[in-house]
């Protein structure tokens, strides 16, 4: 099926998400949509699906003009689509999520599960999706989970299939296998509009590329160009893709962790008996999929896990057991994984954010009140120091872009005396260019001897910034490798093979 | 953070760190265990018990079975005993101790309980278990309500509301009407119509639902208080003297003993509620509508992306709901006291509420914990009739802390879906 999208224009407000978008993709193509984070793909997807409705524009199925009052009409149309959030309900099984809103009946409205179960093993079998029907999605890997999600378009007998940054939750080895869906769901006659930020992919996969940018499209282009021409024309500027770095000056060991675990309330080991050094001026990347123990090893360290055994000394001061704010006051800097829940209050200023970690004590409070005046020159100081794009230190955080919020993150973090750094998901929705601002900030620190420890999912940012690479698979560190390891063994071991 | 541990506490297994036991099931069991051997054992009360199985009349009679109250306190205690050792056990090897010996005590004890209430008498079973079933009938209708209210993500804080409404309205309607059947129709239409007014508030207009709940109970109260004072006591003869149905009992299946009175010889309300349970989880569990219900409640978007009008189907899923909760109402006049009576609901909205909770979400199992709740208030009237030397006020007590131990130790945390209570909005 043939669609074509025209001048689509989508406003929130006075923000204009979708400006005159045109798109056309041919049937059994694969049509890459590159941007960046904010440019305004995943809000084009959402009018094409019935989610929004188009201010200005058209959309066209076979030259034949459609308009969607809700993603059931789009469905109906033959348009399915695999969101970067999953669109699956955690504690149904899978035929159950696969069924959903056209559920097979025998009678009174009684479900036939068998028929669900059936129709969900035809799908994967053709793919060679190894799918359990009854399993809880819930307790599928992320990788599996993605699956269900094609298997629910595809049973709607969806023509047009919208895979949202699909690779962002998967390993290199998933990604791999995932292309090869793609291709062959091309090959079998569906459209598949695929939208990513990542430059290798595209590369790899499209057969047409189009480029949006704050919400226009700046050009289309076949995957012929280079990555370089690519990320020019995703950014709109000449960008370095690679941080210049200078090889580590590593001292001793700063950091020693041995036998770290942690368990969930059940029982289940979170963290199973992680051990390692990070030393002074070296970063130490944390590489996994999602899910891993990534986020359980940063809370261990930082005190906020419950249940938690093992030992983790920073110039041999315990921090396992320790309260978070002894935790702070012994020089550990954190960069969370989700600035917007546990980096920032986002109706609290700038200016209140970046002295969230210091409310106690310190230049900022005496009597226990705060001193604004000094606070405020703090602020200006950062912002400048920083480049944190806001009208000044009282704007509440909340309203900054992703980039300039986790610059008020890092800006807080680095302004005290560090022994330790800690980041997860350093760039995690940051715009390339804060990403390169944040890289060359953590190489700084890393530079000046502080030990740093950068927790990401996407590899990419670990073997920009690694000097070492932890691989986590399942709670463990299942191996510590060299910075040079390839792109290919590092898959492997985060998907939990090792070379042995 | 309160179980934050040093490497000191941790045991190794395999030179790994072993996850951590749970004590609480034990714990729990034998502290109920030693209650029951000490103070219904050792201290208990020497006299007989007689428990009785029948009423006169009955088809077949069964005879007492008489024991001693103190034996009866001693033996419980030590199967108690036994089983507490049992889950200390199961617990330092890190399993849970199965649901069946949790019950198996709470079994015990209240039997136990029963016994040393009614030493030097006699224990009427059929009594208790009958007035359980009558005392919670109203509750299981509310609980049943909020469940598949909450199911589709609207928590029906409104449910006392409702069968206040459901009893004015049936009793009133059916005077007027000389009809119950009408009565019945009115009330589960009051249910719905209070129920709407909550969906409206809290689907249409956004306010929270906890609060446009609360506030709808407090209308309810003044209005039925209102009007039973301006009209139904100016003219009772005809305003509100409904009648209640008769009881049908089932041939040959009311004549088996015990089963018979408790469960085949009901008024059509309980025997509603008895085929509302299944019903209620069949069509939640294993319809397509159900699971469309159930997908509202856990994650509105993911259903609203395979064209499921999400705020369409949680209005009427809660309507639908006050209509059962409407029926529990008329289950209180109708099915029970001939009249309405000022605030007659008297909390049992919000017990509905917690058995909700109770039940996991579940019809069966809240149902079970209503029951529980029904068997608390019957058994206090049973003890105060009983004549019982241990103070009435402490027995009223007990069968609240049980269910407050199964609630807080033995049932676990409970997860409810995952977006009740959250209204869905399209950005």
């Amino acid at each position: 099926m043939k669609l074509e999208l025209r001048s689509i224009t989508k406003r929130f407000g006075s923000l204009v998400a979708n400006d005159k978008i045109s798109v056309t993709v041919e049937p059994g193509q694969i049509h890459c949509l590159l941007g960046e984070n904010g440019a305004g793909k995943s809000t084009l997807m959402n009018v094409l699906f019935g989610l929004f409705q188009p201010d200005e524009g058209q959309i066209l199925l076979d030259d034949q003009p459609v308009s969607f009052a809700g993603p059931g009409d789009a469905m109906a149309a033959g348009i399915g689509m695999v969101h970067q959030h999953f669109m699956l309900v955690p504690v149904f099984t899978v035929a159950e999520n696969v069924m959903l809103g056209h559920e097979p009946t025998r009678g009174l409205g009684r479900i036939d599960l068998a028929e669900a179960r059936r129709q969900v093993r035809e799908v994967s079998e053709r793919f060679g999706f190894e799918v359990d029907p009854d399993a809880l999605v819930g307790e599928l890997p992320v990788g599996i989970q993605q699956r269900v999600e094609i298997i629910k378009a595809l049973s709607r007998k969806a023509e047009i299939l919208v895979l949202d940054e699909p690779t962002a939750v998967l390993t290199p080895q998933e990604t791999d296998e995932l292309m090869v869906i793609m291709r062959q769901l091309a090959a079998s006659g569906t459209s598949i509009v695929f939208i990513t930020h990542k430059l290798r992919e595209v590369q790899e996969v499209a057969d047409t590329i189009t480029v949006i940018r704050l919400g226009k499209v700046v050009g289309e282009t076949s995957p012929t160009s280079s990555a370089h021409e690519l990320a020019t024309m995703m950014v709109g500027r000449d960008i370095g893709l690679t941080v210049a770095k200078n090889p580590p000056t590593v001292g001793k060991a700063a950091l020693s962790v041995s036998g770290l675990t942690m368990f969930a309330r059940s029982g289940v080991r979170l963290l199973d008996d992680v051990s390692f050094d990070v030393h002074e001026g070296e970063v130490l990347a944390v590489a996994g999929v999602q899910g891993n123990g990534q986020t359980e090893l940063t809370e261990a360290l930082l005190g906020l896990g419950e249940r938690v055994f093992g030992s983790a000394k920073l110039y041999g001061k315990e921090l396992v057991g320790a309260s978070v704010r002894t935790v702070l006051d012994n020089g550990v800097g954190y960069i969370p994984e989700d600035r917007t829940v546990d980096g920032l209050v986002a109706e609290f200023s700038v200016a209140e954010n970046l002295m969230l970690d210091r409310s106690f004590a310190g230049e900022f409070v005496s009597q226990h009140t705060i001193k604004f005046s000094k606070l405020d020159e703090f602020a200006r100081s950062a912002i400048a120091e920083f480049d944190i794009r806001t009208p000044g230190p009282a704007a509440p955080a909340g309203k900054l872009s992703g980039g300039n919020q986790q610059k008020v993150v890092l800006a807080r973090e680095l302004s005290r005396d560090l022994k330790l750094f800690v980041a997860s998901q350093p760039t995690r929705g940051v715009d390339v260019g804060s990403v390169e601002f944040i890289h060359e900030r953590i190489i700084a620190v890393r530079d000046s001897g502080v030990p740093v420890i950068i927790v990401s999912t996407e590899l990419d940012e670990v073997l920009e910034l690694a000097d070492r690479i932890a691989v986590m698979y399942r709670g463990r560190f299942i191996d510590i490798v060299p910075a040079d390891t390839p792109r290919s063994v590092l898959g492997q071991l985060m998907a939990g093979v090792t070379a042995a | 953070m309160s179980t934050v541990m040093n490497a000191a506490n941790a045991e190794t297994e395999l030179g790994r760190v072993a996850p951590p036991r749970n004590w609480k099931t034990p714990i729990v069991l034998s502290v109920l265990a030693l209650i029951v051997f000490v103070a219904f054992g050792i201290f208990g009360d020497a006299r007989d018990v007689a428990f009785s199985w029948s009423s006169d009349g009955d088809a077949i009679m069964l005879p007492d079975v008489v024991v001693n109250a103190r034996v009866l306190g001693w033996v419980s205690g030590v199967i108690m005993i036994i089983v507490a050792l049992w889950s200390f056990w199961l617990a330092n090897s890190r399993r849970s101790t199965p649901v069946w010996g949790s019950m198996l005590s709470g079994f015990l004890f209240l039997a136990s309980l029963i016994g040393l209430v009614g030493a030097g008498g006699r224990a009427p079973v059929v009594f208790l278990l009958t007035g359980a079933i009558a005392l919670s009938s109203p509750v299981i209708f509310g609980a049943i309500a909020g469940i598949i209210g909450e199911r589709v993500g609207v928590v029906n804080v409104a449910i006392e509301g409702q069968l206040l409404a459901g009893a004015f309205t049936s009793a009133f309607v059916a005077s007027l009407t000389n009809n119950l059947w009408a009565g019945l129709v009115a009330a589960m239409i009051a249910g719905a119509l209070v129920s709407m007014v909550l969906a409206v508030f809290a689907i249409r207009y956004v306010v929270d639902q906890v609060i446009v709940g609360v506030v709808l109970n407090g209308l309810v109260i003044g209005l039925t208080n209102f009007l039973y004072s301006t009209v139904l006591t100016k003219d009772s003869q005809n305003f509100n003297f409904p009648g209640t149905f008769d009881f049908l009992p089932i041939p040959f299946l009311s004549d088996i003993p015990v089963l018979g009175p408790v469960l085949f010889d009901q008024r059509i309300t309980t025997y509603a509620m008895f085929l509302l349970i299944p019903t209620a989880w069949y069509f939640l569990f294993r319809t397509k509508w159900g699971l469309r219900i159930r997908s509202a409640g856990e994650h509105p978007l993911a259903a609203d992306t395979v064209g499921i009008n999400v705020n369409r189907m949680r209005f009427w899923t809660v309507t639908f709901a006050g209509m059962i909760a409407g029926f529990g109402g008329a289950a209180l006049t109708l099915g029970s006291s001939n009249a309405f009576v000022r605030e007659m609901s008297a909390g049992q909205g919000f017990i509905a509420l917690a058995t909700v909770i109770l039940g996991r979400w579940n019809p069966w199992l809240a149902a079970v914990a209503a029951l529980l709740f029904g068997f608390s208030r019957n058994f206090r009237i049973w003890a105060g009739q009983s004549g019982s030397t241990i103070p009435s006020d402490l027995i009223a007590m007990t069968p609240y802390l049980v269910t407050l131990i199964a609630v807080a130790f033995l049932v676990g945390r409970a997860v409810g879906p995952a977006a009740s209570g959250k209204p869905y909005l399209k950005s």
